[in-house]
């Protein structure tokens, strides 16, 4: 059976090992559930599971719930080799174990630069200062005083798909697509704050920074914090989790997640921007003729169809197929998305089903009869300012591939005969 | 108009931004004093604002970088295993494998006041005096080419050093793909074939093997 690790990690063992149980395939991790575990005839009709016939746990068993013990390969992985310590480093989202547009809290994908900071919220404080008629210090319990909003938001790293500028590498969207998420965030205006501090007339930007040991700290341009950011204290509707801030998070909208500053113990208010290391070492985009793009802060639109993909092959066989994916802007909403089964000879529109949120997740959907034959999948997003998600290759025409950043090419996947999926691009 | 109608058009008219009335002044929060907003105040900026006073040579941070730095960044920032590389690099931007320090990248050294000081030694951050930040940064200049041995940097001297690279930044030009026309988009016959050009290299996954690629995700 392929569920025997726990592991979370990819291990060339487990690699083999996947690629036993499903017969040869190429899938990184595991396969799901449904994919390879065979069916105990005792439970199957005409005779009656155990489950039908006794008493299941009482409530309380779990007073904080937990998905059901089939689904314990549904986890964030990482891919070791990438980072020198876990506590500098970065999991992925398991996109091709998911469905509808919200990331559930436990697989959203984690980066940290120094760990997972351990913060008491009772202790915890939020200082207002620089540029302001009155430096303030908020409780969190003050945080929480001011009117809340609730947004639905995806966040990206702007690494995302950052191992495959030089050509397909990792099998699996969960590495290759797999540092988004997508959550209902409750929280206040960030405005509301600022304005309770009183903004100098010469304020510009404002540096947020993390209460984690690594002081992440960033410039955001003032109009974007005033526009629509947030200080979060919730996603889906619980405490965020203390790998994503806890207790409190900068919410940017449609921007790089490394400014979505986590564990945010402080604001300071500035009229030029502070070039902090994580921009200017770090997130700046390195083009062919040895310029860097600096302030490269917009995720633009891009999508990848999580199933089938090679983690969740195909297992059975010719006839009624569902493909999905996801679709998502910093820009606005998705307004359309197109899928190829035949490497880009023709394109079919998908359905996005579900909300259609700006700077949100959006779901796709096609479903088509397949024969059994090879694919070769792609899909190509549009959205609502009417750009169009680019080639691999017309991003690397203008940028060479030693950016690392903003990778939001059309990926594409190559269905085998058997069912099996495997990253490849094609001419 | 119904109270759900009206509703509905204002979701509909301001879709996006249907935030609370912008209600003024909550009178939240206190006063913070000078010496809190002293004691967190830690950034610095290439204009050299939030330099503290102090200073240090290229001797005094030779001997604390070997003691707080070296065992990940290597005797001279050469970086160990997979710890990150601090000097050299110089002239490799171009290149196949670019080598991003200090030295060959970094615009601005108030970036590594600013860092060394709010973020290394790693597990340990703000543990270091000004005095000795002053020194570690001597020395990375020095291990860079950038000053001699006999350097002491101060507050004072600090915004005269620039670093090579300074000049090779750029605002963001994106969008800077292809912008083709929606309503044309090419749907049917498209193209006459497709072939596979490159394939993941799956034994690349294998977090054990040293020599795989050093794409970052960082
Ligand atoms: C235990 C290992 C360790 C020690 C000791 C250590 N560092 Fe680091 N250093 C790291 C790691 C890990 C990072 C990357 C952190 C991240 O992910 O953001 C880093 C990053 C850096 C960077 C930024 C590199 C870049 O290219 O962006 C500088 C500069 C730096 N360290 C300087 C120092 C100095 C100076 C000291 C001694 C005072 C020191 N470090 C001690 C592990 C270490």
């Amino acid at each position: 059976m392929v569920q025997s690790t726990n592991n979370s990690s990819v291990s060339r063992r487990d690699l083999l090992k996947a690629a036993a149980a499903s017969g040869g395939a190429l899938a990184a991790g595991s396969i799901s559930v449904s994919a390879a575990a065979e069916s105990n005839k005792e439970n199957l009709p005409p005779n009656v599971a155990d489950w039908s016939t006794s008493l299941g746990e009482g409530v309380d068993t779990n007073p904080y719930g937990k998905p059901s013990e089939f689904e314990k390969d549904v986890v964030r992985r990482s891919v070791r080799w990438l980072t020198a310590s876990t506590e500098s480093s970065v999991n992925f989202t398991p996109l091709h174990e998911l469905d509808g547009i919200i990331t559930p809290n436990g697989l959203c994908f984690e980066r940290h630069h120094s760990g997972v900071a351990e913060v008491n919220p009772t202790d915890h404080r939020l200082m207002i200062n620089g540029l302001v008629e009155k430096p303030l210090i908020f409780t969190m319990e003050d945080i929480m005083r001011f009117p809340r909003t609730n947004k639905i938001f995806f966040l990206e790293c702007a690494a995302n798909s950052g191992m495959e500028w030089r050509g397909a590498q990792l099998n699996g969207c969960q590495f290759t697509q797999g540092m988004i998420h997508c959550v209902q965030y409750t929280g206040v205006r960030l405005k509301y704050i600022l304005e309770e501090a009183g903004l100098k007339t010469n304020a510009k930007w404002l540096m947020p920074e993390g209460g984690d040991s690594a002081g992440m700290n960033r410039s955001v341009p003032l109009a974007k914090a005033l526009d629509d950011c947030l200080l979060a204290f919730k996603m889906n509707g619980e405490a965020l989790r203390p790998e994503q801030g806890y207790p409190l998070r900068l919410v940017v909208p449609g921007w790089e997640g490394n400014m979505w500053v986590k564990w945010l113990r402080r604001i300071e208010v500035g009229d030029m921007p502070w070039h902090t290391r994580e921009e200017t070492s770090k997130y700046t985009d390195l083009m062919e003729n040895g310029k860097s793009r600096r302030f490269t802060w917009v995720m633009d639109c891009k999508s990848v169809i999580t199933n089938p993909s090679p983690q969740a092959p195909i297992n059975h066989g010719k006839g009624h197929t569902v493909l999905t994916g996801l679709a998502w802007s910093g820009q606005g909403t998705v307004d359309r998305v197109d899928i190829t089964l035949d490497g880009g000879k023709n394109w079919h529109a998908a359905r996005i089903d579900g909300p259609r949120l700006p700077k949100a997740l959006h779901r796709f959907y096609y479903e088509f009869d397949w024969d059994g034959s090879p694919l070769l999948l792609q899909s190509r997003a549009v959205d609502s300012t009417g750009y169009v998600q680019p080639t691999k290759d017309e991003l690397r025409t203008v940028r060479g591939t030693n950016s690392i950043y903003h990778n939001n090419g059309i990926q594409t996947w190559h269905v085998l005969k058997n069912g099996e999926v495997e990253n490849v691009e094609i001419s | 108009m119904s109270r759900f109608l009206k509703l509905a058009v204002a979701i509909l008219t301001c879709s996006v931004w249907a935030f609370p009335a912008d209600a003024g002044k909550f009178s939240l929060g206190r006063k913070a004093t000078t010496e809190e907003v002293k004691a967190w105040d830690i950034d610095v900026r290439p204009d050299g604002q939030g330099l503290p006073e102090g200073n240090g040579s290229v001797s005094e941070g030779e001997e604390l970088f070997q003691e707080r730095c070296a065992a990940c960044h290597g005797e001279f920032g050469e970086g160990i295993d997979r710890w990150p590389v601090l000097a050299g690099g110089q002239d490799s931007l171009k290149s196949e494998r670019p080598e991003k320090t200090i030295g060959s990248y970094w615009p601005y050294l108030s970036t590594a006041y600013d860092y060394i000081y709010r973020a290394m030694p790693f597990g340990d951050a703000q543990s270091l005096s000004t005095d000795e930040t002053y020194a570690i940064l001597a020395y990375l200049l020095h291990m860079n080419d950038l000053v001699d041995e006999k350097f002491e940097l101060n507050k004072s001297n600090f915004t005269s050093i620039r670093l090579p690279n300074e000049k090779n930044f750029v605002d963001d030009p994106r969008p800077d793909t292809p912008r083709p026309s929606i309503a044309k988009l090419c749907m049917k016959n498209c193209k006459a074939e497709a072939k596979i050009t490159k394939r993941a290299r799956i034994i690349d996954v294998t977090p054990t093997d040293k020599k795989n690629p050093t794409a970052g995700i960082d």
